[in-house]
This record gives C-alpha cells, structure tokens and sequence, in this order.
C-alpha cells in the first residue's frame, strides 16, 4: 500500500480539472440529459405544444418492426466491421511482424487510413465504387457482377462494412502489433525448436496470447461500428437504398432530424446510450483486469 | 543421440564478422561448454547449431547429416532458454506435451513421458499450475522437462542458470550434469560463468570476439592455456601477468628479480602466474608489497604490486593471513607452473 501524502488543501487541483468539468457538462452531461427528457415528451405534428408521455416514445419503439429491423441490421454490420476490420489488422500485423526491412515504411503506410475523417473516407470509397463513374464496378463487369449499390440493397451494406471497416483496420492494427511485439520472442523460437510450423506457431501460441488486445479491440471495434460510423454512411448511401444500411445511429438522425420525430429520435438515442455504457462496463470489468490465461 | 561436426563456420549481419571461421567436433554424448565473455558469439553459435540463425559459410553436420539448411523442427534438437521461454498460457503439463502433440505422438505416450520426466525433475505436484505460479528454479525445471520429453538428439542451453541465485545456480548445476550423464544426450552449453563451465563441461570451447581461443578439457585449458585470454579467464582468481625478459632458462622481472622458467624463448615476452602456484617462501625471488587482504576462510587472497612497480600481483596462501598494508611478503614459483606468453601475440610460447 502506498503512504498518502496530505498536501494542504488548495483551490489549485479544483481550478485545473474545471475545464475539462466544464466541457464534460456541457457537450456530454447537458445533452445526454436533454435527450432523456425529450425522450418522455411527445411533440405535436406542428411543433406547437409537447406532453409528458412517461414510457410511450419507448413502448412505440419497441413495437415498432422497423426499429427492430434496424436493430437486428445494426448487429450484423458491426459484427461484420468490427470481424473484417480485426481479421485484416491481424493478418497484416502478422506479416508486418516479419518483415525485415523496410518495416517502418510499411508500418506507416498502413497506419495513414486511422487519420482519415469518416466522410472524406466515405466520399473516397463513393468515388472507387460509383456505378458509372467508379473503378470497381468497371472490374466487377469482367467478373460478371453489376455493381449499383444506389439500387441494390446488400451492395450498399457491403460498400458501407468496407468503407468503414477499412478505416478501422489502422488502428486495429497498432494494437495487434504492439501485442505481438510484446510476446518474447524466445517463446516463440521454443515453439519453433517443438515443431510448430508458422501457422500452428500463430493459432496455438501467438493468437492465445495476445487475447487481451482482442478482447479490447471488440469492444472498440463494435462501439466505432455503433457510433462513429455515421459519417460514412451519410457520405457514402445516407441510409438507403430504401432502410437497408440504417444502422441504429443513422436512424436517430434521420428519425429526429429529417423525420422531426423529435420525442422519438430521443428514445433511440437513450437505449443507444445504454448501450454504450454497457459495453463500457465490460470492457472495464474484463479488459482491465486482463484476460486471464 | 549424435556428434556434430562444425566446419569453418562463418556468421555475418551486413559486413560486420561477428564468428571467425569456427571449428570443432563434438563426440556423441558429450557435453561441451561454450565460454567466453558478453558479445563473444557464443550465444550466437548455439543458435546457429539450433537453427535460430542462418549459417553466413561453413557447415553443420548433427549425426552426420548437413543441417544448414533445416529448419529447427526438423534438427532434432531441444533448447532450454535463459528466459525458460515457457508458453505462458498453458500448463505445465501442456508446456512439456506440447512438442510431442505437434509430432503425433498416442495420447497415453505423451502422458507417460510427461510423468516420467516430471519424476526425474521432481515437478510431479505442479504438472496442472501455470508457469506464472512457479518459481524461478521451477521454471527452469519445466523449461529442462520441456526438453527431455522430446528425446532429442542434441540439447542445447542457452545460459539457462542466469537468472537465479547463486545457491540455487550451484545446485541445479549440479543437477543438469547427472540429468546429462543419466540421459546421454549430446549437450552444447553456454555461459559466461568459467566455474560453471569449469565444473560442467567434458571440454570447453573458449571464445573471445568470434574467434576459439582454445578447445580443450577443463584441465588442459587450465594446465596449458592457448593464449592470455584463456589464461586470464579460466581460474580464479584469475591468472597475474607480467612482462619479463627471458634469457635461456631465466626470466628478470621488471623489479629485477630473476627467475627460474622453462628454457623457451630470448627476449620480451608475458609470464604467467596462477595466485595458487605462488608458494610462500622467506627468500623467494617475487617479492609482493600488500594493498588488500580478502579473507576467505579456507585460504586469503593478498592483493598487492610487484614491489617498487606498478604490476598487479594477487596471491593466494592457505588458512589466515593478516599481514599489514604495505608490508613485503615473499614468494617463489616451480618452473613447471610458470606460463609464457608471446607479448604480441598473446599465445602461449610453444614448450
């Protein structure tokens, strides 16, 4: 246990967190509570007058197949993001690993997309796959594929978990590689001595030990598909064609402020806070204490 | 169970020659030290026998087969790493079976050969912990049990005792040697601790910057040593220099004193005593002024200057001594015990 030491009471340490206090209450604190009080209120068609609904925007919510619908999409494309973006992070950590030369410059490279804002990258990966203007389609033809995600629903969810997944695979990677720098690398040359060949090196010895950083990166990786997503869906199909790429996040933009369903838009909002904080709890429940192995 | 055979072994990164044209056999079941001071090689060379690092020139044959081009699975070999290098994950029975799954082997073998080398090693109780549960000295067992399950041909040691204490270190020294001598097994062990690879190795391979100084039995490396190198680091205390110019069968020192040495050599050259070959005598020819005793119970070490020069000279006499600081105390020295080195060079004069 380590002695505390009393220093003589100070306003200093009040002074230097307050504005950090301050900006937590008014961007985080306010609003949040803004919206779980707008989430009780119904408003009217004209915006005249509101009432005090207690659960109801909630009850609606959850009767409602069309949130559900977006509920159950948003599972798949975060599970699909966070999957892809942490597969390659890991395959290419992997290899980065062996490369011997030239490894910063890879390193780099590879680290770029991270600083990338989500709706320049959504405008980049609009661009490559625009159905008459764009690269990939031009291929796609040769293999037989038309490529219009405007139209086809499960091209424009494939196009949105790339792009997004794409952004995300930089930052998955620093983390996979720091991990992978971390375990001796003695450990594995004994494993090399024992028989192991590269993939079973991998799988038995390396994968179980960086479990950890997977663990973390999940829960990173489905938070960013829940939340930070946004932008890229906005650039790349704001939501459509039709709902078929309204995840949860876009739908309480749009609900709230193209649909003006105010009371409603703010119900998602809070189960969506919920959410948030949940995966939080566990990721500091689990992640900090390390996974044990 | 092999020999291995190493020929004009060369190791280089970039331009840089880090081991010089290295030689030497190593018979089946022996157990060879490979000693030298940090940044030598040897560390470097057990890992080319291992496979860890390629081989630049030259040639390794384990049991008469070129292994250059191997990989380490396939050598046959099993190394016990000064870090241990156990899978942390995994247990201790998983550790030690994990070698054997890779190559197949029927569960109840694995089992078997697990217990059987957790008897030998004396970890039976600790088969189900994991590594982080473990002392020092236990790691290192299951490190060594990792090895001997595999019944490989060759076992290679990577300055496995480094890490622990000394009282610990001496008696897992111990252990490794009847480990060895019970198996058979061909070892290659390195260490940068001379009585380690004093009391352990059947010969001992002296490297000093990627060159063998000297490949030799303990006692030949002590009785004859090579060169200064060898000389000043095996024994401890370690060997005392001095430059004297010889003359037939006579040595004078730079104080003047003369000395009875073998018939060798004219001119400048380095003698050699050992502070346990220099015998107390009243009217011996070496006399030394005392800077400092270490009491050791069973004998004192005088450190001190060849007298009226600046000349380190340690003796080492039996039982207590007390003499005081600054006070001459005279010693002689059989001609068969003196060693002569070439000042240039720094090899030993030919006898």
């Amino acid at each position: 246990m380590l002695k505390r030491v009393h220093f003589p009471t100070s306003a200093l340490p009040y002074l230097l967190v307050a504005p950090q206090i301050a900006i937590t209450l008014v961007f985080f604190i306010w609003p949040a509570s803004q919206a779980m009080y707008q989430s009780f209120l119904i408003e009217d068609a004209f915006g005249l007058g509101t009432e005090f609904v207690w659960f109801e925007n909630f009850e609606i919510l959850w009767s409602d197949s069309h949130y559900l619908a977006s509920f159950q999409r948003t599972a798949v494309f975060s599970l699909l993001v966070a999957g892809l973006s942490m597969g390659v992070a890991l395959l290419l950590a992997g290899f980065a690993q062996r490369v011997v030369r030239g490894a910063m410059f890879y390193r780099t490279l590879l680290i770029w997309p991270y600083a990338v804002a989500p709706v320049l990258a959504g405008a980049l990966w609009v661009f490559m796959f625009n159905p008459t203007l764009g690269i990939f389609p031009y291929f796609l033809e040769f293999a037989g594929i038309t490529w219009n995600h405007y139209l086809n629903g499960t091209q424009a969810m494939a196009l949105v978990i790339l792009a997004a997944a794409w952004k995300q695979v930089a930052y998955n990677f620093l983390f996979y590689l720091a991990a992978m720098q971390s375990i001796p690398n003695s450990v594995i040359e004994a494993a090399a001595i024992d028989g192991a060949g590269p993939a079973r090196r991998f799988w038995t010895i390396i994968f179980p030990l960086i479990s950890p950083t997977t663990f973390f990166l999940l829960v990173i990786n489905m938070v960013y598909a829940f939340f930070e997503t946004f932008g890229i869906i906005h650039a790349v199909t704001q939501g459509g064609p039709g709902t078929s790429t309204t995840i949860l996040v876009y739908k309480v933009f749009n609900d709230g402020f193209v649909g003006l369903d105010l009371g409603g838009s703010a119900a998602q909002s809070v189960v969506l806070m919920v959410l948030v904080i949940a995966m939080t709890v566990v990721q500091f429940r689990f992640v900090e204490r390390k996974v044990a192995y | 169970m092999a020999d291995i055979q190493l020929t004009d072994l060369v190791k280089s990164y970039g331009p840089t020659e880090v081991l010089h044209h290295v030689e030497g056999g190593i018979k089946d079941g022996e157990f060879i030290v490979i000693v030298g001071p940090s940044g030598c090689g040897k560390s470097t060379l057990l890992r080319m026998v291992a496979g860890l690092e390629s081989v630049t020139s030259g040639e390794i044959r384990i049991g008469g087969n070129r292994v250059n081009e191997l990989e380490p699975s396939a050598r046959d070999i099993a190394m016990v790493f000064q870090n241990y290098a156990l899978y942390p994950h995994m247990s201790v029975r998983q550790n030690m079976a994990y070698g054997l799954k890779i190559r197949k082997l029927p569960k109840d073998e694995i089992n078997r050969r697990v217990e059987e080398a957790a008897e030998i090693l004396e970890i039976k109780q600790y088969l189900d912990r994991k590594p982080r549960q473990l002392s020092g000295g236990q790691r290192q067992r299951v490190a060594m049990g990792r090895a001997i399950v595999r019944d490989p041909q060759v076992f290679l040691f990577d300055e496995p005792l480094s890490n622990l204490d000394a009282k610990l270190r001496v008696q897992m020294r111990l252990e490794i040697r009847k480990l060895q001598q019970r198996l058979g097994v061909t070892s290659i062990y390195v260490t940068h601790d001379q009585v380690e690879a004093m009391t352990l190795g059947d010969r001992l391979m002296v490297l000093n910057g990627g060159y063998v100084e000297q490949f030799g039995t303990p006692i030949e490396l002590y009785d004859r040593p090579a060169s200064v190198f060898v000389a000043g680091f095996i024994g401890s205390p370690a060997m005392n220099f001095l430059p004297a110019d010889l003359n037939g069968g006579r040595a004078t020192l730079p104080d003047g004193a003369v000395l009875a040495v073998p018939p060798r050599h004219t001119g400048a050259a380095t003698l050699g005593l050992r502070p346990e070959h220099l015998a107390d005598d009243p009217a011996g020819p070496i006399a030394l002024e005392v800077d400092l005793l270490e009491q050791l119970g069973a004998n004192t070490l005088i450190h001190g200057r060849l007298q009226g020069t600046e000349h380190a000279l340690t003796a080492s006499v039996p039982g207590h001594a007390c003499d005081s600081i600054g006070s001459i105390r005279r010693f002689s020295a059989t001609p068969a015990l003196t060693h002569l080195f070439d000042t240039a060079s720094g090899k030993r004069l030919a006898d």
